[in-house]
């Protein structure tokens, strides 16, 4: 079992633990060279009234190939927070994990959870570590979104590549698709939106950024695949089921043939 | 330079198993116990804040009695064990009899090697898939492992606490009996404990990944009243 002399303790820090045992995945050097590895894309959220809706579009690809038609880049985080993920997709993958699992051993080590701004700012560190993989190419840009159950109010996070932080209030959107799904954003969100408004909106960006970049996947009736959309409010985390994105999806598209 | 007086193995052991035993003997007890959808844990403690009870990993609960920052010190390390092996492997590979061996082992170490015993003893509990899955695991201050089945107690007046749930615990009960059964078992004489100084926790087979969740005040009073 891990224990450690008092002054080499790691604490509530999961990172530091697999330090100290010799299992960091952060910081090695990656050879550079034109490695084409798989690329998550593009990802929303934006707030609501009673909390924040969070979406990712499921493809990834590999230069001009798509290499995965059923990636999940929003997932739960904890109970009343979720990340939303684009770039290199293993090392964003490997991020999220860790970032659970951090939310969770603190929880354990500590007897309490991390506040909402606390995990925020541990994402952001998280981001920072895998600076040096960044300049190789391998760049991770997450989205942090989440219920403040101390304020009462949904909050989300951008970050860039350095592990900059910045808090938004209304929606963000990152990946390749992110400035035609941040114009739908832009154009047609509003304060105080329902759940189910902001569910739409984040629908809908998602298509029309899937119409004009095409690293970004659109619905895929043929194969039943639709975006991961989810909502977190003082309930916790929904994920919106497929059934409910079909139908958006199909009333979406039913008002672009008659535009 | 004076040389140390000779000791014999024995009595040297038996020191240090009096010492521990009256350590633990000082603190209060706590009593594990199946019921009919998973397993519940009530230790007597009258802090809020200061837990006996607590979550190790998805189906794994720990619980401690004896000198608090011994037994915490074993938890925070029983967390660390049980989150790295879940990182390097798969979190399916996380189980109470391997971190059960490994607090064997610390216990056991330090009974032997160093100059003073931990004097505490532990309970790791795993809820099943089912009910025959269930494992409590006490362990001793001298590295002991128990495998215990149905209930167990640890801490000081075990004897007379075992006796009295043996007398009234029924299996496959609801888990307000089983709290109550774990109430009466660990009231001594006619002053029942008071429900605020009753640490309630519980392993539920609810399907969910997380399965420990803790009993609040307002629903233990109302379970014991």
């Amino acid at each position: 079992m891990p224990m450690f002399p008092f002054a080499q303790d790691p604490g509530a820090s999961f990172g530091e633990l697999l330090k100290r045992v010799g299992l960091s995945p952060f910081g090695e050097n990656i050879p550079a060279n034109e490695m084409l590895v798989p690329h998550a894309t593009t990802c929303v959220a934006l707030r609501c009234a009673n909390g924040v809706v969070m979406a990712g579009d499921r493809r990834a690809t590999s230069g001009n190939l798509i290499s995965h038609r059923e990636m999940e880049k929003v997932v739960q985080a904890d109970q009343f927070s979720g990340v939303a993920i684009a770039g290199a997709a293993g090392p964003a993958m490997e991020m999220v994990k860790l970032f659970q699992l951090q939310i969770e051993h603190y929880e354990k080590v500590e007897g309490q959870s991390l506040t909402l701004e606390g995990k925020a700012n541990q994402l952001s560190m998280f981001v920072r570590s895998n600076l040096p993989a960044a300049m190789q190419g391998f760049m991770v840009v997450p989205i942090f979104a989440g219920y403040d159950t101390l304020l009462q109010h949904g909050r989300l996070w951008n970050y860039d590549a350095t592990g900059g932080r910045y808090e938004e209030h209304d929606f963000v959107a990152t990946g390749s698709g992110m400035l035609h799904a941040g114009t739908v954003l832009r154009m047609t969100w509003k304060r105080d939106m329902t759940i189910d408004e902001g569910v739409n909106l984040a629908a809908r960006a998602l298509w029309e950024a899937s119409d004009a970049d095409s690293a970004t996947g659109g619905p895929d009736a043929l194969r039943g695949i639709y975006p991961v959309i989810a909502s977190i409010t003082s309930e916790g985390f929904t994920r919106i089921a497929d059934e409910q994105l079909k139908k958006t999806y199909e009333a979406i598209a039913d008002g672009v043939v008659q535009r | 330079m004076s040389m140390p007086f000779y000791v014999a193995p024995e009595q040297m052991m038996k020191d240090r198993a009096d010492y521990a035993r009256k350590g633990i003997a000082r603190g209060r007890a706590l009593v594990a116990l199946q019921y009919n959808d998973g397993i519940a844990l009530v230790a007597e403690n009258p802090s809020n804040t200061l837990r006996k009870i607590s979550e190790i990993y998805d189906r794994i609960a720990f619980a401690g009695v004896g000198k608090y920052n011994e037994f915490d010190q074993l938890r925070v390390a029983g967390v660390r064990a049980a989150d790295l092996k879940g990182y390097q492997f798969s979190r399916l590979d996380v189980d109470a009899r391997g971190l059960a061996n490994q607090y064997a082992q610390i216990l056991g170490q330090t009974f032997t090697h160093e100059m003073k015993p931990l004097e505490v003893e532990i309970l790791v509990a795993e809820v099943g898939l089912d009910a025959t899955k269930d494992q409590l695991f006490h362990i001793m201050y001298d590295g002991t492992v128990i495998d215990e089945h149905r209930f167990t107690v640890l801490g000081g007046d075990m004897e007379s606490i075992r006796g009295r749930l043996v007398e009234i615990f029924v299996p496959d009960s609801t888990l307000q009996d089983a709290v109550k059964f774990a109430h009466q078992a660990l009231s001594v004489g006619d002053t029942p404990i008071s429900s605020t100084e009753l640490e309630v926790a519980v392993l539920v087979r609810n399907g969910a990944r997380r399965c420990f969740s803790r009993l609040n005040e307002s629903t233990i009073t109302q379970f014991l009243s």
